[in-house]
């Protein structure tokens, strides 16, 4: 058993490693090329050759980019198979249809129109290139698209039912799964956030130029495209923020009390506005030592109204709820669920031995018992209910740095896209140029805090109830998983750094020359 | 035949072209194996340049093969990529060292420099080849795993594919899997070989190139007609009434039961031999590219067409023959395999879009002059 932890905690690490590298260029890719798209959108309305230069200039920054993307991708999809075999199996009747959409409808359609994108400038003519550069944008925003329908449909499975026979989920019904709320709201979150990202991208590379008073009419111009497309993008992802946080109420309530670090919660639940986690766990049902709350903002949040019951932890655990008459009732717990698990997972095997021996009577009746149960199924692999509960520290210090960071950018975009249009001087000043900088760091601790939330907030699941990560692993030996992450861990590394180092020469030696005129 | 066994045979088939594009795009791994050997620093760069328009090509196609498998056939998936751990781990640590390499390679400020990054090219080129033939021939000479669905019931141990200590070490180390992994080699480094003679206006590197052909192809003709006796001399698995049957010579027997593959895998042979030695005698002729890859598509959907169709196991189990692998088997359920028929009807309109963006894109053959004018190069 030890062996399969081991196992199971170098598989996440690994998986957790590409997916962390991958969503550092990811996001770039997808705001970026809609940054662009409209740079040269303007060059081809107005005709001035000038944004053409910028558009050249960003586009070459965005092509640095787009290949690490691209490298941490393969790996990814891989990596399903890989190291996540029986997950493969028990749901890829499900799973694999959303990448092998993403890979037909979006990966083709990047793949050719980037090269247009890039080598086409004398090649076509410039109606075909600015839609080959929208396209590339349509491509990476549908690659992102189905992606995140399949990461959605592990947060909240749909869609589907368990055919015993076969011992896996198989799909009923497609439309659920590709616009189940969960994955509309997580597709409009993620790529808003990617357009802010980007902006801010924008932002920190022109604050350089302004900084070293190189090319400031193009940085200018550049921060007015990036600060509208990043305000445009702050907005929506505290709009779909909100909704992403519904949903995880809906269907990830564990989720939810672990970002608050909620362990009882109560009618009028306060939402922690700033807080310090006690580090040695909960005292008295109250994990928090510190904090600055904003009066019944979680129920409001939640459920649009300040009175409303929200479970904590413990509450989860002990099935407790209060009802909107304030009566405390008892529904499943997760010793219930457990139990139902293991139930469901009895079933399952007396199946398996009905249909050896042919008993039809039988297997009628274990699959009945296996679909009454199976909602709880995953719990059945949980040795005790606190197995159910995720890492707290990370969720909680994630879901804080995403929603500060968040706040900060709004500003940032709010206060750039005003002083761009009306106190262009202001962009000059050496803090400003500074702040603008220090926020493409801020900006990508923000899009990874983000994927933390999301990701170890749903722990130990990697199919929500149906699914934990002990079960889903492949048949491998820890050691060599362990070697392999390393070796994705300092390929990545060194991938990191070429970018970074070919990137800061290319805008300081861009920089040198007039981008204006690089046409 | 039923719906859901027509819907197998349909997505089989789907595979089997996927797989046989990606091997005709191997030409671009083919020619990253010649880069550094016996060319010049211009003739270099106009070989990088032209591969480097299309590597993207060659490494979704992988990407969606990889995406087609796990929709279409999911125990494949879980089986051979869990399993054969290390032989998929070094195929796709190659395509990563290859995705950055082009955009990296004269970009001032790479930190590893020019030469680093044509290694990884030339390394991918290679490793990327011989072991997706690798990857290939463990659908005729099988792995060794174990499925036990049940599995999933052991807390303990719930992993259901089982593959041996090796995980896919074993199979690069089968010198029958060696064999297709060479002559995938040497095909991909022919087929470069006719695209750099189609794409690059280069008289001495054209000249160059026709010889290669020869060369090249004449080494790949051995090690594929080596490993085509192997296979028609081999012993295979048939699903005949839901049980797993051993049956000697199977691949041959394929091949008269499906006469139709028989009659195309001659047509494929005889294309990609006169693409060979047509380039290599005609030293003005061009369309060789054409010719050997339309070949080459024809013959690998073939090859699978006699691995998968007919019953056959298209990854036998060398220790228990019950968890061989079939299209019956190993298929995802009707409803998917419904939706993602009428999601394949989107091919056409890709493959359309993609040739038409190329027929502009590649109206003439690259030049020098053409790179000394271009702000984007490799």
């Amino acid at each position: 058993m030890n062996d399969l932890l081991h196992l199971v905690d170098w598989s996440r690490a690994q998986f957790a490693l590409t997916a962390m590298y991958h969503w550092l260029f990811v996001p770039l890719t997808i705001g970026l090329s809609l940054i662009v798209a409209i740079m040269e959108t303007i060059y081809y309305r107005t005709g001035d050759t000038a944004w053409k230069g910028i558009t050249k200039f960003w586009m070459t920054l965005f092509g640095i980019n787009f290949a690490c993307g691209v490298a941490t991708g393969l790996i990814l999809e891989f990596e399903f198979g890989t190291n996540w075999s029986n997950y493969s199996w028990f749901v890829g009747d499900i799973f694999g249809a959303p990448l092998a959409i993403e890979g037909l409808f979006a990966f083709f359609m990047e793949a050719t129109f980037v090269a247009v994108m890039f080598f086409g400038w004398n090649k076509v003519s410039r109606g075909f290139h600015l839609a080959s550069t929208w396209l590339t944008v349509l491509g990476v925003t549908l690659s992102a698209l189905w992606i995140l329908v399949a990461n959605a449909w592990m947060q909240s499975p749909v869609g589907m039912e368990f055919n015993p026979a076969e011992m896996r989920n198989v799909m009923t019904d497609f439309w659920a799964v590709a616009l189940s709320p969960v994955a509309i709201n997580k597709f409009f979150h993620t790529v808003f956030s990617a357009w802010t990202l980007a902006g801010v991208f924008v932002i920190g590379v022109s604050s350089w130029l302004l900084l070293k008073k190189r090319n400031e009419g193009a940085a200018v111009e550049s921060v007015k495209v990036g600060s509208i497309v990043g305000l445009a993008g702050i907005l929506l992802t505290l709009f779909t923020g909100h909704g992403s946080a519904v949903e995880v109420a809906r269907v990830q309530p564990m989720k939810l009390a672990a970002m608050e670090g909620l362990y009882r919660g109560s009618v009028g639940q306060d939402l922690v506005g700033v807080g310090v986690l006690r580090p040695d766990g909960p005292v008295d049902e109250d994990g928090l030592a510190f904090s600055v709350d904003i009066p019944h903002g979680l129920s409001y949040l939640i459920y649009g109204k300040p009175d409303r019951f929200v479970p904590g932890i413990y509450d989860l655990i002990d099935g407790r709820e209060i009802t909107t008459d304030g009566d405390t009732v008892f529904t499943e717990s997760y010793a219930d669920k457990i139990a139902m698990g293991l139930k469901a997972q009895k079933a399952l095997a007396d199946y398996n031995a009905a249909a050896k021996a042919n008993d039809e009577a039988a297997m009628a009746t274990a699959a009945a018992e296996v679909k009454a149960n199976f909602a709880n199924f995953g719990y059945g692999y949980l040795p005790s209910p606190e197995a159910a509960i995720p890492p707290v520290g990370m969720s909680f210090y994630a879901f804080r740095i995403m929603v500060m960071a968040g706040g900060f950018l709004l500003l940032l975009f709010a206060v750039m896209t005003w002083w761009s249009f009306r106190r262009r001087q202001l962009l000059s000043n050496k803090i400003v140029c500074w702040i603008g900088m220090l926020s493409v760091v801020i900006v990508w601790v923000c899009s990874q805090a983000g994927w933390i939330v999301a990701e170890v907030g749903r722990q130990p699941w990697v199919i929500q109830n149906l699914m934990p990560t002990t079960a889903a692993i492949s048949g491998i030996q820890s050691g060599s998983v362990e070697l392999t992450f390393w070796i994705f861990a300092i390929l990545f590394t060194c991938l990191l750094i070429a970018e970074i180092s070919i990137m800061l020469r290319y805008i300081s030696s861009a920089s040198k020359k007039n981008i204006e005129q690089t046409v | 035949m039923d719906t859901l066994a027509f819907l197998q045979a349909y997505w089989w088939l789907l595979i089997s072209v996927l797989g046989a594009l990606l091997v005709f795009l191997l030409f671009v791994q083919g020619g990253q194996s010649m880069i550094r050997c016996g060319v010049d620093e211009q003739q270099r760069q106009l070989m990088v340049n032209s591969l480097g328009r299309k590597w993207e090509f060659t490494y979704t196609t992988l990407v969606v093969f990889g995406g087609a498998f796990f929709a279409a056939f999911p125990l494949f998936y879980s089986t051979s990529f869990g399993g054969a751990y290390w032989l998929w781990m070094l195929i796709l640590l190659s395509f990563v060292l290859q995705a950055v390499s082009y955009e990296f390679r004269r970009k001032r400020g790479n930190i590893y420099g020019t030469g680093t990054y044509d290694a990884f090219l030339m390394l991918n080129g290679f490793v990327g080849c011989v072991l997706l033939g690798v990857a290939v021939s463990c659908f005729f000479i099988g792995g060794q795993f174990t499925v036990v669905k049940t599995n999933i019931l052991d807390h303990a141990a719930p992993v259901i594919s089982n593959w041996a200590p090796s995980h896919g070490l074993e199979a690069i180390a089968n010198p029958f899997n060696m064999i297709l992994g060479l002559a995938v080699f040497f095909l991909a480094r022919t087929l470069a070989c006719l695209y750099f003679i189609n794409n690059i206006d280069d008289p001495e590197l054209s000249t160059r190139m026709h010889r290669r052909t020869l060369m090249n192809g004449l080494v790949f003709a051995l090690f594929f007609v080596a490993y085509v006796v192997i296979i028609m001399m081999a012993d295979g698995y048939r699903m005949v009434d839901g049980k797993i049957e051993q049956v000697s010579n199977i691949y041959f027997h394929n091949l008269v039961d499906m006469w139709w593959f028989g009659v195309l895998f001659l047509i494929g042979v005889v294309m990609v031999l006169f693409a060979i030695f047509k380039t290599a005698f005609y030293r003005g002729w061009r369309c060789g590219i054409w010719w050997g890859g339309i070949g080459t598509v024809v013959v690998v959907i073939c090859l699978f067409g006699i691995a998968g169709y007919n019953g056959t196991a298209y990854l036998p189990s060398q220790i228990d023959a019950a968890s061989s692998l079939t299209i019956a088997n190993s298929s995802s359920s009707l409803f998917t395999l419904k939706v993602m028929a009428w999601v394949s009807l989107v091919i056409p309109f890709v493959l359309a879009y993609i040739w038409y963006v190329w027929a502009k894109m590649n109206s003439t053959p690259l030049s020098e002059q053409e790179l000394e004018k271009e702000s984007h190069t490799y």
